[in-house]
């Protein structure tokens, strides 16, 4: 089962100009996006700064209203809404089932409160009694590792890794089928990624997490997530299961960014491939394939025509005129 | 055991490098006799969490440490061994002498290039003003410079981009005009500051190769600060690794790689993620966190989060700072008790 099915995802930003505020062109931040999370599963989003990722993330919160396209979001009962088109009052009663982790945890927790009211919050708001509450709170605390005497402090007596923890927690309140984490490790130190990166897994095990994981951190994404989609100048170039993705990738912007990423070991040193020219504007996105300009195995037809997000094995999908007929390289464990 | 590069001449020499940053709440020792050289066509990786002092110890070579920090010990020598070799830390921050090393002698990268950059002149101005400094070009050979200081960085069309406003320019072009800038007094000795830490992947790729074409170009003394373990691999030659404002050790690259001596190192490398792990890949952690600077443990610095604490001996003492120039480890295990 599907917990988030997103068909034709667009989000474009109207250009005005001149005296009477013409549209004179549109920044297409995501340009047709689709994929899906099934239930228990983690999906990274990755892809460099905009490509579109994290506006897709806030889509699909509805902090952003997309273009247009739909996001069939399944409901306990088996029925789906359709998160596009409900109006925010509608969406009201179904934001305790998607929560969200940030990617900074000094500016996402109230310095004000008490980290077990920070935690209680969610569970307040949505009416859980105070006595509940508590019995809660102590749950989620050791969930995330946290001793019980966490509750009574504020947040600034924790470390950037604590911090994490908590809003971990507060995420986890409500028992929500989707959790939406944006960056969740890129500022933490090296030692406390690593204790995240492990809660995380532990989470995912313990309670059967769906999981839209947004990042651009290759390595990190390799270890938390089932499958990566990449996403380059606001479309989708190719999703994959993880493994598969790493070790022989069908897009040759997916062995570019693999090839880019310097492993943390010197005996590999130099075998990197040139990555040439810079990630494409999106509003003006050259002609056929965006990747084009930069992609070593371009022909004509990338020049002319787009190519469109296809399915080249079971699970596989991605969108190159080439995929059939070129060798990519990956990076194997 | 020596360096097999003894040769390569020592081009900068810190020395039990103390910094302290006297605060309401107590005196914060940031750095506590921190030692190492810098060698022409050599690059040093600094490596460490945050608090290590990777970024005072840069601050304090090029004398722009900020207020409480202060410099309490130590020495800091251009030059050493030849008749002219100076004390940066015995010179006035803002005399013209140490103007003329800051920039000059020295050039510094950002990890984010708008800390060196004013948003209100072209790169172009700021570049020739830069190159004015540190020669006496007139203001037109200072343009040609500046624009063949854009072609060098790999800058498509510099005679176009010398007008631009860095505003005008993306993150990537930016950290090259930033590089250029480092350039502009014609350094030997370079210190990059995590100069690749807010770029995206690919565009890091290209300004790793730019920095290490330049080095070999130049024969430049780099010393490059990073948290990455993976910059690190791909670009030095030699690595030390800080922890709470000491060097805990100090090695060849492939040597730290392949046998790290000193447990936080050991602990550090199992806890990077990698590119090549196996799925749902656990990662080795290290207890705890790192310590406040201002509360630092008594004894080794590390024990608290030590799993080779030795009771008694490393919760006592500080083990012996590294030999400069030498390989190895601030740590008891290496010292026969």
């Amino acid at each position: 089962m599907n917990i988030l099915d997103v068909v034709d995802l667009k989000k474009h930003y109207p250009i005005h100009a001149g005296l009477l505020r013409r549209e004179i062109g549109r920044v297409r931040a995501v340009d047709g996006v689709s994929f899906h999370i099934a239930k228990g599963e983690t999906l990274a989003l990755v892809g460099e700064s905009g490509c579109g990722k994290t506006t897709v993330s806030r889509c699909i919160l509805r902090a952003l209203a997309p273009t247009s396209g739909s996001m069939h979001f399944s409901m306990a009962e088996g029925q789906s809404v359709d998160l596009a088109v409900l109006p925010k009052r509608a969406l009201r009663p179904l934001r305790r089932h998607m929560q969200m982790i940030f990617q900074d945890p000094y500016s996402s927790l109230n310095p004000r409160m008490m980290v077990g009211d920070i935690i209680a919050e969610p569970l307040k708001v949505n009416g859980v009694p105070a006595a509940e509450r508590n019995a809660r709170v102590l749950e989620l605390l050791e969930l995330v590792q946290m001793p019980a005497s966490a509750r009574s402090r504020f947040p600034h007596a924790f470390s950037g890794g604590q911090r994490q923890r908590i809003g971990i927690a507060r995420a986890l309140a409500l028992n929500p089928r989707l959790i939406v984490a944006d960056e969740p490790v890129s500022a933490l130190d090296v030692s406390v990624q690593a204790q995240i990166i492990n809660l995380l897994l532990d989470l995912q095990d313990r309670l059967g997490l769906s999981m839209l994981f947004v990042a651009h951190d290759l390595s990190v994404v390799r270890h938390v997530s089932d499958r990566v989609a990449v996403m380059y100048v606001g479309r989708i170039v190719e999703i994959a299961p993880t493994d598969a993705l790493y070790r022989n990738p069908r897009h040759p912007y997916t062995e570019t960014l693999l090839a880019a990423v310097p492993a943390p070991d010197p005996t590999l040193r130099g075998r990197r491939m040139k990555a040439t020219g810079e990630v494409a504007d999106p509003s003006r996105p050259p002609p056929g394939c965006a990747f084009h300009p930069r992609c070593p195995y371009a022909v004509e037809r990338c020049r002319l025509e787009r190519p469109e997000l296809t399915e080249i094995a079971p699970g596989r999908f991605t969108s190159c005129h080439r995929a059939g007929e070129i060798e990519l390289a990956g990076v194997t464990g | 055991m020596r360096l097999t590069l003894m040769a390569d001449e020592i081009a900068l020499a810190v020395r039990d490098l103390a910094v302290h940053f006297e605060m309401e709440q107590g005196v914060v020792r940031a750095l506590e006799g921190v030692s190492f050289d810098l060698r022409s066509g050599r690059t040093l990786g600094i490596v460490g969490e945050s608090g290590c002092g990777k970024s005072v110890t840069a601050r304090s070579i090029l004398r722009i440490l900020d207020r409480p920090g202060r410099v309490v010990g130590g020495s800091i020598v251009l030059d050493p061994g030849s008749s002219g070799s100076t004390d940066v830390l015995a010179l006035d921050p803002n005399a013209e002498r140490m103007r003329a090393i800051r920039g000059g002698r020295i050039g510094l990268i950002f990890q984010e290039p708008m800390t060196a950059l004013s948003v209100h002149y072209t790169v172009g101005n700021q570049i020739i003003e830069a190159v004015r400094q540190h020669s006496d070009l007139s203001k037109q050979s200072a343009r040609d410079r500046a624009i063949e200081l854009l072609r060098e960085v790999g800058i498509p069309r510099p005679e176009l981009r010398v007008d631009a406003y860095p505003f005008q320019l993306s993150g990537g072009l930016r950290q090259r005009v930033g590089i250029a800038m480092a350039l502009a007094g014609d350094p030997d000795i370079l210190i990059a500051d995590e100069p690749t830490t807010a770029l995206d992947v690919t565009t890091q790729a290209q300004v790793l190769d730019l920095l290490r074409r330049l080095q070999a170009e130049k024969g430049i003394a780099l010393m490059l600060i990073t948290h990455d373990m993976g910059v690190i691999a791909e670009m030095c030659d030699d690595v030390a690794v800080m922890y709470l404002g000491r060097i805990v050790e100090y090695a060849p690259v492939e040597t730290l790689f392949a046998a790290p001596r000193h447990p936080y190192t050991r602990a550090l490398l199992r806890a990077v993620p990698t590119i090549l792990a196996k799925p749902r890949q656990r990662l080795a952690t290290i207890g705890g966190a790192v310590p406040h600077p201002g509360a630092r443990p008594v004894g080794c610095p590390f024990h608290p989060r030590c799993s080779e604490v030795i009771e008694g001996r490393c919760t006592a003492a500080v083990p012996p700072p590294i030999p400069p120039g030498q390989a190895g480890a601030s740590c008891f295990l290496e010292v026969p008790g």
